[in-house]
C-alpha cells in the first residue's frame, strides 16, 4: 500500500479502525488489495477519446454505462438504466436509476445522461461505432431520457454497453465538455488525466507506465459480490518481467501471459491458469476485386476471384496442426466468421471444410492451376497471438499444394494502413465483436464497400448481392427470430462462397494466484465487482 | 578562447539540426498515426480532414520547418496517442531516467575503479584473472539478458528485490525522486546494476590497462628510487594519472547510459523516457519520438561540449597550438 498519497478520508478511517480491531476482526472484512498487470498502458482517461479494448475495460470500473453485459451470461443487464421500452420503433425510452451519486457526491440525472451521449456523438469522439444511427437525445424528465434513432435499430442496447456516463457539471467546470481536440495542440483536457464517474471504484492515482490505483467506492449504488477494497493496475511491457512479478508475488494476476510460459505456470502449485475463449475470430481475407494481383505469376486475371481457388486454399490448411503446434492449444478452430457467443452463430455455420491436400489439388486443377501459382501474403507480426508464426505455418501448408505464398510480415502501425489501401492480395485479420451480434462482422467484413461502416474492413472487396441484401435487412430488422435467421444465413453464405478463410477464435489464458477468484469474460475484461481475494 | 567556444557551439548546432532532420525523415516511414487516432471506422473524408488539421498533408520540408521552429521554443505539440503535452510527458519521465543513469554511473565508478586497480597491481594472481574473465562476461552479455537473470535470481528465487517499477516517489517541485524512500532504493537496485554492469566492466578494464601503462613510466621508477612507499606510489601518483582518460570516457558514457537505458527501462518497467519512447514507436506517436531523439542528441552534444571545454582548460597544449604552434 502506498503511504505517500492522501487517502480517501472514509477509507482511511475504515482501515484505521480495522487495524485497531486487528486481532478480533481478522478474516472477512479486512482491506483486500488486488494487483494485476498486462502489457499495455492506456493512453487517456477521457471516456470518448479513444476506442481501445483494455482502456474501455478500465474505464468501465469508474464510469458506468446505462446497460452492460452480465459477466457470466453475457446478456444485457441494467446498470444506470433500470428499464427501457420502445415508444416507437425509433424511439427508446430509458428510465434512469434514482439515487445514484457521482464520486464527488453529486446526483446522476437525465442531464448527465443527455450530456454524455451527446459527448459520445461529438466530432472529436472516437466512439462513432457505438452511436451509429443515433439521431438525437431528448430529456423527458429528471430521470427519463429518449434516444431517437434514424430508424429501427435492433442493436441499440448493445451499442449502449460502451457508452459511459460522465457528470455534466464536472466536465463543464473542468474544460472537458468535448473529447480531446486534436486540432487544439496547445491545450490538454482535464478529463484526459482525471476521472470522476459513478462506478464501483474511484480512480485515486494514475502515474503513466507505473501504476493506477483505485479505491472501492463506499457509496456505490450496487451490491459488490467480491471483497476487494483496493485495486492496483500496473502495465509491465516485458513478458518475462510480467511473469516474474507474478511468480514473486508482486502481482496477483497477469492478463496476458505468453504462450511459452503457460506449461510452467500451469504446473506451479501456487498459481492457477484459466482459459477463456475470446470473441475474436482470426481469419484470412483475399483480394476479390483487382483484375490482376501484383506479385503473382498469373497474368491478366486474379485467381482469388475463383471460388474453387479460395476453397482450395482453405482446405489446404491443417487447422488442427496450427492449433496443436503453433498455438499450443490456445485456439478454438472455427468455420464461422464469429465466435459462439455471438448472435447468429450456429453449430452448422461453424463447420469447417475438411482439411484435404487431395481435394485442394483437385480444386486447383479444376480452376486451371494444376501446378499452383505465386501470390503475395501479408501478415501483422505484433497484433494477434502468434500471428507471424501462424502465417509461416500456412505458407508451408500451401506449398504442399503448389501455391507459393510470398509472406511479408509487418508491424501493426504499417500493416493496417497498407491493407486499408487495398494493397494486400491475401491478408490476416482478427475481428472482435463488442456488440455480440453478427451484424457487426457481416457489415464490416462482407458487405460491399460503401458508406456508414459498410464494408469498412472488407479490404479484399468481396461482393455478393444476396449478402448486401441480408446486411441491409438485419440493420433495421427488429423482429429478433427473423433477424437471427438472417444473420445465420449471412454467415452460411460467407462460408459457402469462401468470402474469407476462418482460422480460429483466440483463447485467452489468465494466470493468477490460487487465492484469487474471478470470472473470465469473453471480452477479456476483468469484472472488478466479482473479484474475491481469499 | 571565445573563437574556440563559438566554433564548438556552431558545430553543436549543426549536429542537432542534422539529428533532428534524420529523425524526422525516418518518421515518415514508421506508419500512419491517423489510423490510430480515428479508429477502425473512420471514413476517408474524416481521415483527410484530420491529416489536414495535423499538417500531415504538407510537403516534407514545410512539416520539418514547423517542427524545427517549434522545437527551438521547447514546444513539441501534443502526443498523438495520449493527448498530453509532449514537453510535460518528457519532463515527467526525465527524473526517472536521470536518477537511474546517475546511480548506475556511480556504481560503475565506485566498484569499477578499485577492481581495475586491484587487477593491475595483483596481475597474474588467480583473483585478478577471475575478475578479468568475469568482466569479459559483463561486456559481452546483452543488457536484457542480465536484467532477466537478475530478476529471476533476486526477485523470483530469493525475493530480495522487486522486479519492476520505481516504488514510492517523493515530489520535489516538478522533480520526482525515488532516492528518498527505502522502497525507491529497493526498486532502483536491480535496474541500476543491470545498466551499470557494462560500464563497470569497461571502466575496470580501462583502469587496469591505463594503470599498467603508467606503472611502467619513468616517473614511477623515480618515485620508487626515492624510496616512497608502494601505497603512495600506487594511489598518489599512478592512480591520479590513470584517472584522466577514465573520467573522460565516463563522462561520454553518461550520455550513452541515458540513451541506452531504453532496454533496461523496458525490462524493469522503469517509467523513464526510454519506456515512453518505446511506446511512442508502437503507436507511431511522432511528436514524442521526435522530442525524445532531439533531447538525447542535445544531451550528447552538451556533454561533448563540456568535455571539449574541460580539455581546453586542462591541457595547455591545446591553447599553445592555437596561438602559433611549435
Amino acid at each position: 500500500m502506498n503511504k505517500w498519497m492522501p487517502k480517501n478520508a472514509l477509507i482511511s478511517a475504515m482501515t484505521l479502525s480495522l487495524a485497531l480491531a486487528g486481532g478480533l476482526a481478522a478474516g472477512s472484512a479486512q482491506a483486500k488489495t488486488f494487483k494485476w498487470a498486462s502489457a499495455g498502458e492506456i493512453s487517456t482517461w477521457d471516456i470518448h477519446s479513444q476506442n481501445n479494448a483494455l482502456q474501455n475495460g478500465l474505464h468501465a470500473a469508474v464510469y458506468e454505462s446505462l446497460v452492460y453485459y452480465n459477466s457470466r451470461t453475457f446478456k444485457i443487464e441494467p446498470m444506470l438504466a433500470t428499464s427501457w421500452s420502445l415508444v416507437t420503433p425509433s424511439q427508446l425510452r430509458i428510465n434512469l436509476r434514482k439515487g445514484v451519486k457521482f464520486h464527488d457526491g453529486s446526483d446522476f440525472t437525465a442531464d448527465d445522461a443527455v450530456f454524455s451521449l451527446n459527448r459520445a456523438m461529438a466530432k472529436t469522439s472516437n466512439f462513432s461505432p457505438y452511436v451509429v444511427g443515433f439521431d438525437r437525445i431528448v430529456k423527458v424528465d429528471a430521470h427519463t431520457v429518449d434516444i431517437i434513432t434514424k430508424g429501427p435499430n435492433p442493436v441499440l442496447l448493445r451499442q449502449m454497453t460502451e457508452l459511459r456516463m460522465m457528470s455534466k457539471a464536472w466536465a463543464e467546470k473542468n474544460n472537458s465538455v468535448e473529447p480531446k481536440d486534436l486540432k487544439n495542440v496547445a491545450q490538454e483536457t482535464f478529463a484526459n488525466r482525471n476521472a470522476m464517474g459513478t462506478g464501483p471504484f474511484v480512480l485515486k492515482q494514475w502515474v503513466p507506465d507505473q501504476k493506477m490505483v483505485f479505491d472501492k467506492n463506499p457509496n456505490w449504488w450496487g451490491k459488490m459480490e467480491g471483497n476487494v477494497t483496493e485495486i492496483v493496475y500496473t502495465p509491465i511491457k516485458s513478458e518475462a518481467t510480467r511473469i516474474a512479478a507474478l511468480l514473486s508475488g508482486e502481482v496477483d494476476l497477469v492478463l496476458d501471459p505468453s504462450p511459452q510460459d503457460l506449461p510452467r505456470l500451469r504446473s506451479n502449485n501456487n498459481l492457477r491458469v484459466i482459459d477463456g475463449v475470446e470473441n475474436r475470430t482470426i481469419f484470412l481475407g483475399m483480394d476479390q476485386h483487382r483484375e490482376e494481383l501484383p506479385g503473382s505469376n498469373v497474368k491478366g486475371k486474379n485467381p482469388l476471384k475463383d471460388v474453387n481457388v479460395r476453397k482450395a486454399l482453405y482446405q489446404a490448411i491443417d487447422i488442427n496442426t496450427i492449433n496443436r503446434v503453433t498455438m499450443r492449444g490456445l485456439s478454438e478452430p472455427t468455420g464461422a466468421l464469429v465466435a459462439s457467443q455471438v448472435d447468429g452463430w450456429t453449430e452448422t455455420v461453424n463447420k469447417r471444410f475438411p482439411y484435404s491436400v487431395d481435394d485442394a489439388k483437385k480444386l486447383l486443377t479444376q480452376a486451371g492451376y494444376p501446378n499452383g501459382f505465386e501470390v503475395d501474403f501479408a501478415c501483422p507480426n505484433n497484433r494477434y497471438i502468434n500471428d507471424e508464426e501462424i502465417c509461416q505455418a500456412i505458407t508451408a501448408m500451401w506449398a504442399k499444394v503448389g501455391v507459393k505464398a510470398k509472406l511479408r510480415t509487418l508491424p501493426l502501425v504499417t500493416y493496417f494502413p497498407m491493407i486499408q489501401r487495398y494493397e494486400a492480395s491475401i491478408y490476416m485479420l482478427g475481428w472482435g465483436v463488442p456488440t455480440f451480434d453478427a451484424l457487426y462482422s457481416l457489415q464490416s467484413l462482407t458487405r460491399t464497400v460503401g458508406t456508414g461502416g459498410d464494408g469498412n474492413y472488407n479490404v479484399g472487396r468481396y461482393t455478393n448481392t444476396r449478402m448486401d441484401y441480408i446486411v441491409d435487412r438485419i440493420k433495421t430488422e427488429v423482429d429478433f427470430p427473423v433477424r437471427n435467421r438472417l444473420m445465420t444465413e449471412g454467415l452460411q453464405l460467407a462460408s459457402d462462397t469462401v468470402s474469407h478463410i476462418p482460422l480460429h477464435n483466440q483463447v485467452i489464458p489468465w494466470a493468477m494466484k490460487k487465492n484469487i477468484d474471478l470470472v473470465h469474460r469473453a471480452d477479456n475484461r476483468i469484472d472488478w465487482r466479482l473479484i474475491k481475494v481469499n | 578562447m571565445l573563437a574556440f567556444v563559438l566554433q564548438r557551439l556552431i558545430q553543436a548546432v549543426v549536429v542537432m539540426i542534422t539529428v533532428c532532420f534524420i529523425a524526422f525523415l525516418l518518421f515518415q516511414y514508421v506508419g500512419d498515426p491517423v489510423v490510430f487516432l480515428l479508429g477502425q471506422d473512420a471514413t476517408p473524408a474524416q481521415i483527410n480532414e484530420l491529416r489536414r488539421d495535423l499538417g500531415l498533408d504538407q510537403p516534407f520540408f514545410v512539416q520539418f520547418w514547423h517542427f524545427l521552429s517549434n522545437a527551438v521554443q521547447g514546444e513539441f505539440g501534443l502526443s498523438l496517442r495520449q493527448g498530453a503535452k509532449v514537453s510535460r510527458l518528457i519532463a515527467e519521465r526525465l527524473p526517472a531516467t536521470l536518477e537511474l543513469a546517475l546511480v548506475a554511473a556511480t556504481l560503475a565508478l565506485v566498484i569499477g575503479i578499485p577492481m581495475g586497480v586491484y587487477a593491475a597491481l595483483r596481475r597474474g594472481t588467480w583473483a585478478s584473472q577471475l575478475l578479468m574473465t568475469v568482466s569479459l562476461l559483463g561486456v559481452s552479455l546483452p543488457t536484457f539478458l542480465i536484467g532477466i537473470l537478475l530478476i529471476l535470481v533476486f526477485a523470483v528465487l530469493l525475493g530480495w528485490f522487486p522486479s519492476f517499477g520505481r516504488g514510492d516517489v517523493v515530489q520535489m517541485g516538478w522533480w520526482s525522486t525515488g532516492l528518498l524512500t527505502t522502497k525507491g532504493w529497493q526498486h532502483i537496485t536491480l535496474p541500476a546494476i543491470t545498466l551499470a554492469i557494462f560500464q563497470l566492466t569497461l571502466i575496470m578494464r580501462l583502469v587496469r590497462a591505463e594503470m599498467l601503462e603508467v606503472l611502467r613510466t619513468d616517473y614511477i621508477k623515480f618515485a620508487r628510487a626515492r624510496g616512497l612507499s608502494n601505497r603512495t606510489i600506487h594511489f598518489g601518483h599512478a592512480l591520479k594519472n590513470t584517472l584522466v582518460p577514465v573520467l573522460t570516457i565516463t563522462g561520454l558514457q553518461l550520455g550513452g547510459l541515458i540513451a541506452f537505458a531504453i532496454i533496461t527501462e523496458t525490462v524493469f518497467q522503469w517509467p523513464g523516457m526510454g519506456l515512453l519512447f518505446i511506446q511512442a514507436v508502437t503507436f507511431a506517436d511522432i511528436p514524442v519520438m521526435a522530442a525524445y531523439l532531439c533531447l538525447i542528441a542535445l544531451i550528447f552534444v552538451a556533454i561533448n561540449l563540456v568535455v571539449d571545454l574541460l580539455y581546453f582548460a586542462v591541457d595547455p597544449r591545446l591553447r599553445v597550438g592555437k596561438v602559433g604552434g611549435h
